[in-house]
């Protein structure tokens, strides 16, 4: 069984975001970048998946970026994935879904993957297309939001998460692409061992040029705060007299203080 | 201009989201047509035409078949925009036809601006200008983003829609999960004391259940605390838990993200407790106390519990 495995590498999200000269996206100095958590999900399912297989395990782990991403390459092959594949793109954040989506179909179109997984969204742009994206390009199966995945050696039962906590049971076969919701198993920790395995294990690099041939179907205008229209009050100060003034505040415009 | 909007029809229901489709479209100024894969009991008052096809065939999940629906539609009536809301079904949907269509698609649009549209980034703490560069745009709505329509009126023109031939469904459905039955109701609660992430680790919950019993209210949850085992899922507020509206929220080091905002922003007043006073949440609070919740929360229940 051959698995594909697409990760993204994301900034912390308790970062204090700036934004950089051009007004189009983060200024990264000071971030500190790590493997965007719906993917660690995604490494994690296709690893269990190896194992419940045996025999011949094929775990392709996939990221385009600069050359940081490939910590987060790395961190996947720790958890067990088999081979790296870097995608070069220093300007990877001017890419649209469309075009990485584009590059990753273009990379996996005659590799006849059975399995492709990814996170449901990225936590940074959080626009929940590449993983459908690159299924309609390559034909394949897709299934989105998974919270359970159930292989038994000729399809996969799997529930989607609706919303108020309804789920969607589904079933489809392979070739597919799934797309992983928080939540989905418990992404393993990789061990000091494995760790120092992954340093031996096969990693390819592409030039994105070689692989991106499509236009953008959209385009970032600019990146900036949001605009702050609360109407609310900002308390500071030593935490007892915090406490009194929003007693006060709660008991003169609330009424659930008496 | 015109914009098709692409309903939601669950367990036999037709989701209530279509209102604010439809606000979409009046904020646009655009002529609206809908497409409903339901059946005809179900399809609202519309002074517009409506494209019906039949659940029973095309059932009520089976992407590759909506998705062959739609793109017939699309054909038929050569929107400028087709707009869906961003949940489970638009964001599994959209980005099929988006690729139907080689459109652009822009998720999880909060509103509008010139020549396009604005998304959030990086948990909400951002906003993202996006510029189609394709005539037809697919766009996903954040749920609450647009204001709902009003129940509307007159009878809808309905044109009913089949597909050729039936291809067999790749992604085959098999029901609905019910929602476990939620132990804690926090929809009636009169006051909410909400734990996030800021709370740092599990043992610091019990500051924020001390305050919600000094206020005789429910404690809720984010989802990274749920996630982190902190609290069962049953306290969960946001998209994925539960939607509530209380007299008072007090948000204990939750920084505010989308998911968690669309279950909470109807309350009647909100207190944000938060060290970072950019936390997107201040948007929404009517007082923010920028503050350490460890040191806080213990002042503010020692507060209360004096007569």
């Amino acid at each position: 069984m051959k698995i594909l495995v697409c990760v993204k590498q994301v900034p912390d999200m308790e970062s204090s975001f700036r934004v950089n000269a051009a007004g189009d996206w983060l200024d990264e100095r000071d971030l500190a970048f790590r493997m965007n958590e719906y993917d660690e999900f995604a490494v994690e399912q296709a690893i269990r998946l190896k194992e419940q297989e045996g025999g011949a395990p094929d775990v392709t782990v996939l990221s385009i970026g600069p050359a940081r991403v490939v910590e987060a390459i790395k961190k996947a092959l720790a958890m067990g994935a088999d081979r790296g594949v870097h995608i070069q793109d220093d300007r990877a954040h001017e890419k649209d879904p469309w075009q990485i989506a584009s590059a990753i179909a273009a990379f996996a179109r005659d590799k006849a993957f059975d399995f492709v997984f990814t996170g449901f969204q990225s936590q940074d742009r959080g626009s929940a297309q590449v993983g459908a994206l690159v299924a309609e390009m390559l034909d394949y199966a897709c299934a989105t939001t998974l919270v359970s995945f159930d292989w038994d050696g000729t399809s996969v039962t799997a529930d989607r998460e609706l919303e108020q906590g309804i789920l969607g049971r589904v079933r489809f076969r392979p070739p597919a692409v799934v797309t992983c919701q928080l939540n989905l198993n418990t992404p393993r920790y990789p061990t000091l061992p494995n760790i120092m395995k992954a340093r031996q294990k096969e990693l390819l690099a592409f030039p994105v040029g070689d692989l991106l041939k499509e236009s953008p179907m959209s385009s970032t205008g600019k990146l900036y705060p949001p605009e702050k229209k609360s109407h609310g009050r900002i308390l500071e100060g030593e935490v007892g007299a915090l406490a009194d003034q929003l007693v006060a505040i709660l008991k003169s415009e609330t009424g659930v203080l008496h | 201009m015109k914009a098709l909007l692409i309903c939601e029809f669950q367990d036999g229901k037709l989701l209530e989201g279509y209102r604010e489709l439809l606000g979409f479209a009046e904020s646009l100024g655009v002529e609206a047509s809908l497409l409903v894969i339901g059946n005809e009991a179900i399809l609202p008052p519309f002074a517009g035409r409506i494209y019906l096809a039949d659940s029973a065939k095309y059932n009520e999940f089976d992407p590759d078949a909506h998705k062959r629906l739609a793109l017939a539609v699309v054909d038929k009536e050569r929107p400028d925009v087709i707009a869906l809301l961003h949940t489970s079904y638009g964001w599994d949907l959209a980005p099929r036809l988006a690729a139907g269509l080689k459109a652009a698609l822009i998720s999880e649009v909060v509103g509008l601006v010139e020549g396009g549209y604005e998304v959030t980034a990086c948990n909400a703490k951002l906003r993202r200008s996006v510029l189609p560069q394709t005539e037809t745009a697919v766009v996903t709505l954040q749920a609450g983003a647009f204001p709902a329509a009003g129940p509307g009126s007159g009878s809808p023109q309905v044109e009913r829609i089949e597909l050729p031939e039936a291809a067999p469904a790749r992604i085959e459905f098999l029901g609905y999960i019910p929602a476990e039955k939620k132990d804690v109701d926090l929809t009636r609660a009169e006051v909410i004391v909400s734990a996030g992430r800021g709370l740092g680790k599990k043992e610091n919950v019990g500051l924020v259940e001390a305050l919600a019993k000094a206020f005789k209210g429910e404690v809720a949850a984010t989802r990274p605390v749920v996630h982190a085992g902190w609290l069962s899922d049953s306290h969960l507020v946001g998209i994925t838990g539960q939607t509530v509206a209380p007299k008072l929220y007090v948000a204990c080091g939750i920084s505010g993200a989308i998911q968690h905002q669309v279950g909470m922003r109807k309350s009647a007043f909100i207190v944000a407790i938060n060290k970072d006073r950019d936390a997107p949440i201040g948007e929404l609070a009517d007082v923010l106390v920028v503050a350490d919740v460890l040191q806080f929360l213990p002042a503010l229940t020692a507060r209360l519990a004096k007569p």
